[in-house]
C-alpha cells in the first residue's frame, strides 16, 4: 500500500501542478501537490499519483558506496587496503 | 531502472549477507521486527531471511493498512454502498478483503452496488466532476504515505465546490502501532531486539517521529528502504547498535528521508484532519489517538456524517489468526487455516488479501522453503 516508484520527470505543467513522468517505458501523468521546486530530470517517488519526495542523487550515490565497503569483510580491508570495493556504479537509466 | 536495479546488485548482497553473519554473535538473537507491509513483501520476494544467520530473525509487524482495518469498516462501506447508492471509489487493495457473512466490495460490487476501483484521488475527484448527480465517496485507507493525497483531493473538492463529493476516511498513524507493539512487548507479547522503520511513511513525517522507541523503550531503529539491499543493510546497521550498545534512530535511507520529513504534506495534513479519540484496529483493538477524521472545517465532506448507516456486529472469521500474526506473536504456518482454505486465491482473512500481508509472503514465496533445509537461490534476478 505505502508503495512508491522512483520516476524522471520530462516535463512539467506549472498552471496543472502536474508532471509527466517516465516509469521505464511507460510515462504517466502525477501531481506535484505535495512538493515544491520541481525540476525536468528530477527523480521523485510517486504514490497513487502523487509524487511523495525528490530522490538525492548524491545520498543514493553514498548509499550504495556504504554497502560497498560494508561488503568488505575485516580481513579484506586488513590485507587489501588498496583494493576497490564492488563495482557498484549508480544506475543509468537503463531500461530492463 | 535507475534507484530500483542498483539496489538488488547480487554481488553486493552475498557480500553484505557475509559481513552481517560475520558480525552477528552466535551467542545472542536479533529479533528484528519489519514494521512495513512493504518489507515483509521484500524480504520474502527476495529470499532476503535465508541470507541471514540462523539467529536473526524478521518478526512481521502490523505496517499494512489493508490488513488492519477492522472488517467493520469494510462492512460499513458495503452499507454506504448499498443502503445509500452512491458511487464508492477505493484503491485495488481493498476489493477483496473479507467483510461479514464472506461478503467483499467485489461481490457487492457483483451484486450490483457502484464501487470502483481508482489509482488516484485525482480519479475520483473526476468521477465527481463528470456524475454531477450521483454522490461520489471515496473510501480512504492508508498510513500517512497515503494520507497526503487525500488531503489535496478534500481541499479541491472545496475549492470546486464539488457537492458530491465526500470522504470515509480510514486513516491511520504509524507511531501510535509502533508504540502498542514495543507496551506489550515481553514475554507474554512479541520479543523484539531491533525495528526496521517504514520507508514510504518516513518520507513524509521524516525521522523524529521514531526517538520514542529508542527513549522509551530501548530498542534501536533503522528506517530502511525497500529494496533487498537497503533491507539488508539496515538490518546490518541494527546488529552493530545491538553489538556495540547502542540504542538510536537512524537513517539507512537517506536518499529520500530527511529529519524533518516532507513539511508541505505535514500542512496539508494538519489542516485537512483531526486525530480521532481512538480507531479500531485488527489484531491491536481500539487504540488511543491513532487514526484520522476530517477537521471540523470539512465536516461537511464527511461521509460517516452525510450518510449515517445501520450495521450488524462484524462477524469475525472463526479460527483465523490474523490478529496474532499482525502483533507478531504468531507466524501464518500457524493458523490452521494457512493454505487450506485460505490462499490468496480464496483469501479468508485480510492477512492473505494484500501482497504486503505477512500470510500472502508466506504463502507466495516462503511456504516450501519455511522448513526446506536447502537454502534457496538468491532471487535478484
Amino acid at each position: 500500500m505505502c508503495l512508491a516508484i522512483p520516476a524522471r520527470i520530462t516535463s512539467i505543467d506549472v498552471a496543472a501542478d502536474t508532471a509527466k513522468v517516465a516509469l521505464g517505458p511507460v510515462c504517466k501523468e502525477i501531481s506535484l501537490a505535495l512538493i515544491e521546486d520541481a525540476a525536468v530530470g528530477d527523480y521523485v517517488l510517486v504514490h497513487v499519483g502523487y509524487a511523495l519526495n525528490k530522490i538525492s542523487e548524491e545520498e543514493a550515490q553514498r548509499t550504495l558506496e556504504l554497502i560497498a565497503e560494508m561488503g568488505l569483510l575485516e580481513e579484506e580491508l586488513e590485507l587489501e587496503p588498496e583494493s576497490e570495493p564492488t563495482s557498484a556504479t549508480a544506475g543509468t537509466g537503463d531500461q530492463r | 531502472m535507475k534507484y530500483i536495479d542498483e539496489f538488488r546488485d547480487k554481488g553486493l548482497a552475498r557480500r553484505l549477507a557475509e559481513t552481517i553473519a560475520a558480525e552477528a554473535h552466535p551467542g545472542r538473537d536479533y529479533r528484528l521486527m519489519e514494521f512495513c507491509g512493504g518489507h515483509t513483501h521484500a524480504i520474502f520476494r527476495y529470499g532476503v531471511q535465508h541470507l541471514m544467520p540462523p539467529n536473526l530473525r524478521f518478526i512481521h509487524g502490523p505496517g499494512c493498512p489493508v490488513c488492519v482495518l477492522p472488517m467493520a469498516r469494510i462492512d460499513h462501506a458495503i452499507a454506504l454502498a448499498t443502503q445509500h447508492a452512491v458511487t464508492l471509489c477505493t484503491y485495488g487493495d481493498l476489493m477483496r478483503v473479507p467483510a461479514s457473512e464472506r461478503k467483499s466490495l467485489l461481490k457487492a460490487k457483483a451484486d450490483g452496488a457502484d464501487i470502483r476501483m481508482i489509482y488516484s484521488t485525482q480519479d475520483v475527484l473526476r468521477i465527481a466532476r463528470d456524475n454531477p448527480d450521483r454522490q461520489v465517496v471515496f473510501f480512504a485507507i492508508g498510513f500517512e504515505t497515503t494520507t497526503p493525497p487525500t488531503a489535496v483531493a478534500v481541499k479541491t473538492a472545496r475549492a470546486e465546490g464539488l457537492t458530491n463529493f465526500s470522504v470515509f476516511c480510514n486513516h491511520v498513524l504509524t507511531p501510535s502501532a509502533l508504540q502498542t507493539i514495543l507496551s506489550t512487548a515481553g514475554p507474554d507479547g512479541v520479543q523484539l531486539d531491533g525495528i526496521l522503520g517504514p520507508s514510504h511513511v518516513s518520507t513524509l513525517i521524516g525521522s523524529r517521529p521514531y526517538r520514542f522507541v529508542a527513549e522509551q523503550f530501548g530498542v534501536p531503529v533503522v528506517i530502511a528502504g525497500f529494496e533487498p539491499l537497503d533491507v539488508m543493510q539496515s538490518a546490518l546497521m541494527l546488529v552493530r547498535q545491538l553489538n556495540e550498545g547502542r540504542c538510536e534512530v537512524e537513517n539507512q535511507y537517506t536518499r529520500a528521508v530527511s529529519e524533518e520529513g516532507n513539511r508541505k504534506a505535514q500542512d496539508l495534513i494538519e489542516e485537512v484532519f483531526r486525530i480521532r479519540p481512538e480507531f479500531e484496529w485488527r489484531g491491536l483493538g481500539f487504540l488511543p489517538n491513532s487514526a484520522l477524521a476530517l477537521a471540523d472545517a470539512y465536516a461537511d465532506l464527511d461521509a460517516e456524517q452525510r450518510f449515517p448507516v445501520e450495521i450488524a456486529p462484524a462477524k469475525e472469521i472463526k479460527g483465523c489468526e490474523c490478529p496474532a500474526i499482525l502483533r507478531g506473536v504468531k507466524t501464518p504456518t500457524e493458523c490452521k487455516l494457512f493454505g487450506n482454505p485460505c490462499t490468496p486465491d480464496n483469501p479468508m482473512g485480510s492477512c492473505m488479501v494484500s501482497s504486503e500481508g505477512a500470510c500472502a509472503a508466506y504463502w507466495s514465496y516462503g511456504r516450501f522453503r519455511a522448513t526446506s533445509t536447502q537454502p534457496p537461490a538468491l532471487m535478484l534476478d
